[in-house]
């Protein structure tokens, strides 16, 4: 909402010197937040002046321009008071019309400084002005692109300061106005707030005589009466349509952000901005009959005043007349009873209609209109004769129209209902003293009629209870705790006093929140750096990771509105935007890139109903509750690394390394070391690893993810170097797995015995399932095993490989003796050749 | 250690000269001072305190020596040998030092060569971020309470006091699932936690909800359809406005330094009554000579967020009597705080994944 400063200190008596600033800030304190405050004007310094034109000679040049030579009287603003001399290019003037002329000394917009100069043979002292070259819209005060040309009945004398008149003097305040504060849409409203914080007289532009009700107006029928509680219709003829809208008043709507269209539209849109109350104007000759308040019926059909054809809905409230609907109600007007050029009698429609329907209606018809902004927030009901009555004065007075007798009024202003509160309410909610005095004072500053109740409570104790009955403009006010804030924005926000509750007996952080920070951690000391993704994909992305049809990862929560038609999915795995990341990366010059995600995903739930909407004027059950989780997708956390290019650099200690498989897995491992899982490595097939070169990460026989190298064509499909690997796994169930206390090992301080073994096998035997073997087959003397060695020969031949572990052995209470050492050995070889076909190198 | 020579002649027993030993001492000197390294004095030794030195094989004569003359011989032997092996121990020293300072030098590498053989990994600031704003309220004995990003319809909305018509709905533009007759939604703020919370446990409540919300925004420098919030809520017997306005300045000097409070404005939330706007005091200029402050803009204050006592309307639909107990909730943006604390231009940097961001932020947050 833009309010000129001079608009609203029409309404409110503030003291000369409250700045604008001073305004804004308490009118900010009080709910009306400052947005901007725009000031045409401060562009242009020096003279700015009328002058009349005395002279004006046209002066054909070589160029083929002609040009006016003019002389100006410009009073005594020249300092000499003789006519000054200037040249001019634009001819949309002519002798003896007033002007706006800058005098050299003057600075216009962009810097233009204006001074005495030779051109076109003579010395032009000064500049006559276009709308334009004030920063001022072209068409402004009819200039129509050329010079200024004021109105002949100009009050100002030729030499005076022009500003005023242009406006070019007044500041302009943009107000953010909360959805609840309805009455800051009008200048009422805001200078009513202004009266309050300056504590300065307020006259209320709806505090007008208004002329009674009668039958003999313009007949009007309400069918709902919820949707439209109170309607007002007048009537004037002898309307002159040429009339046009004076400058001031064109000035405060172009000022508030409204384009003047034609004084009949342009004293509703004036009486809107000035009351806050919506009005509708109709060609009362093209309106046939009863004006009739109802809901459309379904398929009705109505071409809105902006051209569009509208199919209306049975929840639609319009008003028809005989020939069916002629305006959205409160919304916007229909074509066919427009005003136009020709309009001579108008019919005045003030009316306040409920705001669920506005708001509906605006939503469904996808409108956002001025009237509906107001409506749909709830304007003042009690407002409607009085601005009706505004309408008509303006019309009269502007356009030479004559008020008809006849006055509707339908229906009658809801009283709204009265709250009763503790009178300490507010001084317990805000936590600092407010006595009931003070309280009782802020709520009728706001225009609450308050009546103090006191009583003795059963248990002898006197309570004083504050009865409020909220003034009609403030229908948001309804709740108890709505008058605390009432009173506590009268009082000032900024005297609440800084109090720290008192200590709660917190659990500290949930044991998965520890481990997502160690996660986090293990990672970034692995040298990953962490990212954070979208979750929106679309199916393209599952193309290129290579996914089968009928891959589950596939089956996604889609978004009805997503932001980009290629991206309209939630995703169920964070590879696809963390390859793309590395792969961004890379392009950017990175020669590699490890990275990892943290996120959840999102697994469709089988079957999974609606989520209920339930009352909110009691708790839902615990089933209700349920259902209300139940009808959510799984929403697991997974982790993503991708590890491409560069792993480790080269430099002066010799050469670099690209990752690959292994550095995915060493990820894992790394990770389920840190988090004390027992993790088993398998091998394993699954989109988008390389066939050969993808583990199944398993813990308890569960797999919880996969890691690997990249199928070649997914590395080739997401622009990755090659070999690039990746890892994802649902990191809530690795982080379940996780012990809940760790068992250290009792450390033995008898020796050692170091065993190494090496053991040839065929080509596909894993290692890890011989390593399993050993370990099983040495026992518990066995204190470590670990596979130091993988040796190929021809002498072995293509299809065996050599393995070598080391075992160290060790006993908790004694040496090892010779014998036992090599009966674990023996039986660790026994056990790897019945379960693993090795035998011993 | 050789016994006794017994089988001495009698008769051909010549006493050790005394000029043989000194010869044989004076030589042994000789070499020890003249070895220039630990290699010659290694064979010095050999030479003339081996077993086969003369010094040695005089020793060794000793024993042959007719009883009388044993003594003097004996001493003079040995102190010709106490007088070498001294020699030969402080000579080892000297070398041995030598040998070390020498080594020491040859050693030294340039230790200005790069050590970045595996690149730094680093964690990203949103995650720290809201790591550093849990800490602050945990240490304050609040819990850290989380929900689904994906959400119900109901949690996100109707619960906060934001029934289907409600005018702020259209503040707020939400990804709604297929179909939006289920009425899921991806959350647009955090504090549908607030409704869970409530429903799940008992006052007194104290708990900070960080987490990521979703919001139909085009993707620009100052606009993300993803960002972060962090939510507070409070419910307990006898909480007032004041101690929201406690708690949001203890927050804001934990974050943003000692002295930082807060101011509140008027505002207007459906979840809250009171509402109010929270501004920070600029952490750069305090509000001092504000007009140059690139943070503030000149203000001397940063919008930080929004804040209020608890709806009682919220506090009926999740079950929390309003007659026993009162709350607050707080919620800011936590990418919007990281950019003005860090100095940070682009809201997308923290999407871009660039390696090159996370790195910078090192152990500070």
């Amino acid at each position: 909402m833009k309010a000129p400063v001079s608009w609203i200190r029409e309404y409110v008596d503030l003291p000369a010197e409250v700045t604008t600033e001073a305004l804004t800030d308490k009118l900010t304190l009080l709910g009306l937040k400052l947005e901007a405050i725009e000031s045409p004007g401060a562009a242009i310094t020096g003279p700015l002046v009328v002058g009349r034109v005395l002279t004006q000679d046209k002066e054909p040049q070589k160029n083929g321009k002609t040009i006016n030579w003019c002389t100006v009287d410009v009073g005594d603003a020249n300092g000499t008071g003789e006519p000054q001399g200037i040249v001019c290019g634009a001819h949309n003037f002519g002798p003896g019309d007033l002007v706006c002329v800058v005098l050299p000394g003057g600075v216009l917009p962009g810097g233009f400084a204006i001074s005495a100069r030779k051109t076109y043979g003579h010395v032009s002292a000064g500049m006559i002005c276009s709308a334009a070259e004030l920063g001022l819209p072209e068409d402004a005060f009819g200039g129509a692109g050329g010079i200024i040309v004021l109105p002949a009945d100009t009050a100002l004398q030729p030499g005076s300061d022009v500003r005023p008149l242009l406006g070019l003097d007044e500041e302009i305040i943009e107000f953010e106005v909360n959805p609840d504060r309805a009455y800051g849409l009008s200048l009422r409203g805001i200078a009513r707030d202004a009266a309050l914080g300056f504590s300065a007289p307020f006259s209320d532009p709806c505090d007008r005589v208004l002329p009674a009700a009668d039958d003999a107006g313009h007949p009007v029928v309400v069918e709902d009466e919820a949707g439209c509680p109170v309607f007002v219709a007048r009537t004037v003829a002898g309307f002159d349509p040429t009339a046009e809208t004076p400058d001031w008043m064109a000035s405060r709507l172009t000022a508030a952000g409204m384009r003047p269209i034609s004084l009949a539209v342009d004293v509703t849109n004036y009486v809107m901005l000035e009351t806050g109350r919506p009005i509708h104007g109709y060609d009362a000759e093209k309106v046939a009959g009863a004006l009739r308040v109802r809901r459309a019926t379904v398929g009705e059909k109505l071409t809105t005043l902006d051209g569009t054809a509208r199919v209306l809905s049975e929840q639609d409230l319009v008003i028809a007349d005989d020939s069916g609907p002629i305006g959205l109600a409160g919304v916007m007007g229909g074509e066919t009873t427009e005003m136009s050029a020709s309009t001579t009698r108008v019919l005045v429609e003030s009316a306040h209609w409920e705001p669920v329907s506005m708001f509906r209606t605006g939503k469904r018809h996808k409108i956002s209109s001025e009237a509906g902004k107001r409506n749909e927030r709830g304007a003042d009901p009690a407002s409607c004769e009085a601005a009706a009555d505004r309408v008509v004065e303006l019309l009269c007075e502007l356009g030479g129209a004559t008020a008809e007798p006849g006055v509707t009024v339908v229906g009658s202003v809801p009283a709204p209902s009265a709250i009763t509160i503790a009178a300490d309410l507010p001084q317990r909610v805000a936590g600092l003293p407010i006595d009931t005095a003070t309280a009782v004072a802020a709520l009728e500053g706001v225009g609450c009629t308050v009546t103090l109740v006191a009583e003795v409570g059963e248990d002898g104790v006197p309570t004083n209870r504050l009865v409020a009955v909220p003034p009609t403009w403030r229908p948001d006010v309804t709740d108890p705790f709505d008058l605390v804030e009432e009173v506590l924005r009268v009082v000032g926000y900024d005297q609440v006093p800084s109090v720290l509750p008192r200590e709660a007996a917190g659990r500290g952080l949930t044991r998965s929140q520890r481990l997502r920070r160690r996660v986090g951690r293990t990672l970034a000391g692995a040298g990953l750096s962490e990212v954070v993704c979208f979750p929106f994909v679309g199916q393209a992305a599952f193309d290129k990771l290579g996914l089968e049809a009928d891959d589950p990862r596939r089956s996604t929560v889609r978004l009805a509105n997503p932001l980009s038609n290629e991206e309209p999915e939630y995703t169920t795995t964070l590879l696809p935007n963390l390859l793309g990341t590395a792969a961004r990366n890379v392009a950017r010059g990175a020669a590699g890139a490890a990275v990892f995600e943290t996120a959840t995903v999102a697994i469709p739930r089988e079957g999974a109903g609606p989520a209920p909407i339930y009352p909110t004027h009691t708790r839902p059950t615990e089933a209700e509750v349920e259902q209300l989780f139940a009808a959510l997708p799984a929403q697991p956390l997974h982790l993503g690394v991708v590890l491409a290019g560069e792993r480790e650099r080269a430099g002066w200690w010799g050469e670099g390394r690209a990752a690959d498989w292994a550095d995915a897995i060493a990820v894992a491992r790394r990770l389920a070391t840190e988090l004390g899982v027992d993790l088993e490595v398998v091998a394993s097939v699954r989109q988008p690893w390389h066939p050969g070169r993808c583990a199944a990460l398993r813990v308890g026989g569960r797999t919880l993810g996969h890691a690997g190298e990249l199928h070649p064509r997914v590395v080739k499909a997401f622009d990755l170097p090659a070999r690039a690997a990746a890892l994802e796994l649902d990191l809530d169930a690795l982080m379940a797995a996780a012990p809940e206390r760790a068992v250290p090992p009792t450390l033995s301080t008898y020796p050692v015995a170091k065993e190494d073994v090496a053991l040839v096998v065929a080509e596909d035997v894993p290692a890890a399932q011989v390593e399993a073997a050993l370990r099983e087959g040495a026992g518990e003397l066995l204190e470590s095993i670990r596979l130091f060695d993988v040796y190929r020969s021809e002498q072995l031949g293509s299809d065996r490989k050599s393995l070598a572990f080391a075992l160290r052995l060790r006993a908790g209470d004694r040496t090892l003796t010779d014998d036992e050492v090599k009966g674990a050995r023996d039986g660790a070889v026994a056990l790897a050749a019945e379960r693993c076909g090795a035998t011993q190198r | 250690m050789s016994g006794p020579n017994t089988e001495y002649d009698p008769v051909e027993v010549t006493p050790l000269q005394a000029e043989e030993v000194e010869a044989a001492r004076d030589a042994a000197l000789a070499a020890i001072a003249g070895a220039s390294d630990l290699e010659a004095l290694k064979q010095v030794r050999l030479d003339h305190a081996g077993d086969r030195s003369p010094l040695a094989l005089a020793n060794r004569e000793i024993g042959a020596l007719p009883p009388q003359a044993r003594k003097e011989a004996g001493q003079r032997v040995g102190q010709a040998r106490g007088a070498v092996n001294k020699a030969l121990a402080a000579r080892t020293e000297v070398l041995e030092a030598e040998h070390e300072e020498r080594m020491l030098i040859e050693e030294t590498v340039d230790v200005t060569l790069p050590t970045d053989r595996v690149p730094t990994g680093g964690r990203h600031p949103l995650t720290t971020g809201a790591e550093l704003i849990a800490d602050i309220f945990v240490s304050m004995g609040w819990e850290i309470a989380e929900g689904p990003l994906i959400e119900a319809e109901w949690l996100n909305f109707d619960a906060l006091n934001l029934g289907p018509d409600h005018p702020a709905r259209t503040m707020q533009d939400t990804f709604w699932t297929e179909p939006a007759e289920n009425h899921v939604v991806l959350r647009t703020q955090t504090s549908p936690v607030q409704a869970r919370t409530m429903l799940t446990r008992k006052p007194p409540i104290y708990v900070a909800c960080p987490g990521r919300v979703f919001r139909t925004d085009e993707y620009d420098a100052t606009h993300s359809p993803m960002f972060h919030q962090v939510e507070g809520l409070v419910v307990d017997e006898g909480i007032s406005m004041a101690h929201l306005k406690g708690t949001l300045d203890h927050f804001a000097a934990r974050m943003f330094g000692e002295g930082i409070d807060t101011r509140f404005r008027p505002s207007y939330f459906p979840f809250t009554e009171p509402s109010a706007e929270v501004d920070l005091r600029c952490f750069v200029c305090r509000g001092v000579d504000s007009d140059a402050c690139r943070t503030c803009r000149g203000e001397g204050w940063i919008e930080w967020g929004g804040c209020g006592v608890v709806n009682p309307r919220v506090l009926v639909a999740c079950g929390v009597d309003p007659e026993t107990y009162t709350g607050f909730a707080f919620g800011m943006g936590i990418d919007r705080s990281l950019m003005f604390r860090h100095g940070i231009t682009d809201l997308r940097s923290f999407f871009e994944g660039d390696v090159r961001f996370t790195p910078a932020f090192g152990t500070e947050l």
